[in-house]
């Protein structure tokens, strides 16, 4: 017997109602595009300094991991990021200076250098993987661009450096008709 | 009286005021208006975006090319992007984050094409005490120190709103604003007889006025345009942030995220669950800019710390 109009609908409506929430809730990104493919740019390395190891490589420069003022090399770089607990050893690896090191030992790129930010800034980790926290550009439903920690924040003096600001519009009293 | 009839008498009326217009006044008023003939008899007659068949719009979309680069004498490409199936646009902003650099309003100026001189912003940055709050009063948009973010304070860009209730929208006696599909608020400067209601209307002082012909350098003109958004207004329209149209109908962010260089500025799909816009409205402290007023905002403000 076939069933009722009532009783077809009552079947089938939550399943349209589904159907169309779906078909409100996908974001159309262009075909071929994962809308969470996210790529970081390079890590701003001063010119010429990456890699690492093209200075410190262990059979010339044997590796000391005695905490010391440094001098000649890097001795631009002010720590103002916890120094009295904190030096360059705890995030530059000793034995392989193309990497950074998590507290537990594990190796990580430079590119994925937010992890080891993370390790502190658990909060801001969480908030940057799901772009709340940090800057993303390109396509809003498509491939974006994820800006490292480091891209904004100086990791050995991370405070947000100040900026010279864009200059202010003309006062209402300033603005002149033109002949 | 049925919607139907009551749709068609309306119709009808329009119809035969556009008739009348057409018949009797045109010549004449089309030349006092443009000065010139059958082109801007055309101008003069041109429907509202809405009612536009696809003939009709590509034909006026040539049309205005050719006028503007006759201006500026630059190629100028004008589209009419509809809104996309399953989006409806929204906007965040991190109060905790931004500085007050005002590298998004320079960013919106460069990407949309307001007049230079006289000095059109669309966006406005707030400089406001961290002891008071959120107090109109107290704040200052004409702040200029050599750094920001200055002790003390914390900055609020305000822009259009695109509120899903529109004050501007309600007082347009002609029709030329409207809010599209996607939720973006629009204008189209060919209908638009310059009677400023809207600019009243907005609690937001989101919308511009054209008091004198936009003076915009050739070689600054942005030639990548829509109908309903960047592309170069004339004298005497009102013009307004339409979350970059140009832009975000083909996927790309607005130029003010773009620019902006703490993150602060949050842009993306509300039909999307999955979208960052919808975990921040979910997860943050949001507010609403004068939310009081029932203008529904899809324009948010939150505090990402």
């Amino acid at each position: 017997m076939a069933p009722s109009t009532p009783r077809l609908l009552r079947t089938l409506l939550p399943g349209l109602l589904a159907l169309g929430r779906l078909a409100l809730a996908t974001p159309p990104a262009p075909p071929g595009v994962d809308p969470m493919d996210i790529q970081a740019p390079p890590p701003p390395f001063t010119d010429g300094i990456f890699p690492c190891s093209s200075c410190h490589d262990p059979k010339t420069m044997p590796p000391n991991p005695r905490r010391r003022p440094l001098e000649g090399m890097h001795a631009d770089i002010e720590l103002h990021h916890g120094p009295e607990s904190r030096w360059c050893l705890d995030c530059h690896d000793l034995l392989n200076r193309d990497r950074l090191h998590l507290v537990g030992g594990e190796k990580v790129e430079f590119t994925a250098s937010y992890l080891l930010c993370g390790q502190c800034h658990g909060d801001k980790l969480r908030d940057w993987r799901v772009g709340v926290h940090g800057k993303r550009t390109g396509s809003w439903n498509g491939p974006k661009q994820y800006f490292l920690c480091v891209h904004c924040h100086n990791p050995h003096s991370p405070r947000f450096r100040p900026l010279k600001p864009l200059p202010p519009p003309v006062p209402p009293d300033r603005i002149r008709a033109r002949k | 009286m049925s919607d139907d009839s009551s749709r068609h008498l309306r119709m009808t009326r329009r119809n035969s005021r556009r008739a009348f217009l057409g018949g009797a006044l045109a010549a004449a008023a089309g030349a006092l208006a443009t000065g010139c003939g059958k082109e801007g008899m055309e101008a003069f007659l041109q429907r509202n975006f809405r009612e536009l068949s696809r003939d009709d719009l590509d034909r006026i979309i040539r049309r205005l090319e050719g006028e503007a680069q006759r201006k500026y004498g630059r190629r100028i490409r004008i589209g009419a992007e509809p809104a996309m199936q399953g989006v409806v646009f929204g906007y965040a902003l991190d109060l905790s984050r931004c500085v007050g650099c005002r590298r998004c309003v320079h960013a919106c100026v460069k990407e949309n094409n307001p007049s230079r001189d006289p000095e059109i912003q669309w966006i406005r940055v707030l400089e406001m005490e961290k002891e008071k709050g959120v107090d109109l009063e107290a704040a200052d948009a004409y702040y200029d120190p050599a750094e920001v973010p200055r002790e003390g304070h914390f900055y609020m860009p305000v822009q259009c709103q695109q509120c899903r209730n529109p004050p501007c929208v309600k007082v347009c006696p002609v029709g030329a604003t409207w809010k599209e599909k996607d939720g973006i608020v629009v204008v189209d400067y060919n209908w638009c007889i310059g009677c400023r209601y809207c600019m009243a209307a907005c609690p937001y002082g989101a919308r511009h006025f054209n008091w004198a012909e936009p003076g915009i350098p050739s070689a600054d003109l942005n030639p990548v345009t829509h109908y309903l958004g960047n592309r170069p207004r004339p004298k005497g329209v009102v013009e307004k942030c339409t979350f970059c149209i140009q832009r975000t109908r083909k996927g790309l962010y607005p130029a003010c995220v773009e620019i902006c260089p703490t993150g602060s500025r949050k842009f993306g799909n509300l039909a999307d669950p999955k979208s960052e816009i919808r975990y921040i409205l979910e997860n943050k402290r949001v507010f609403l800019f004068k939310g009081e007023l029932n203008t529904q905002p899809r324009f948010f403000y939150f505090y990402g710390v």
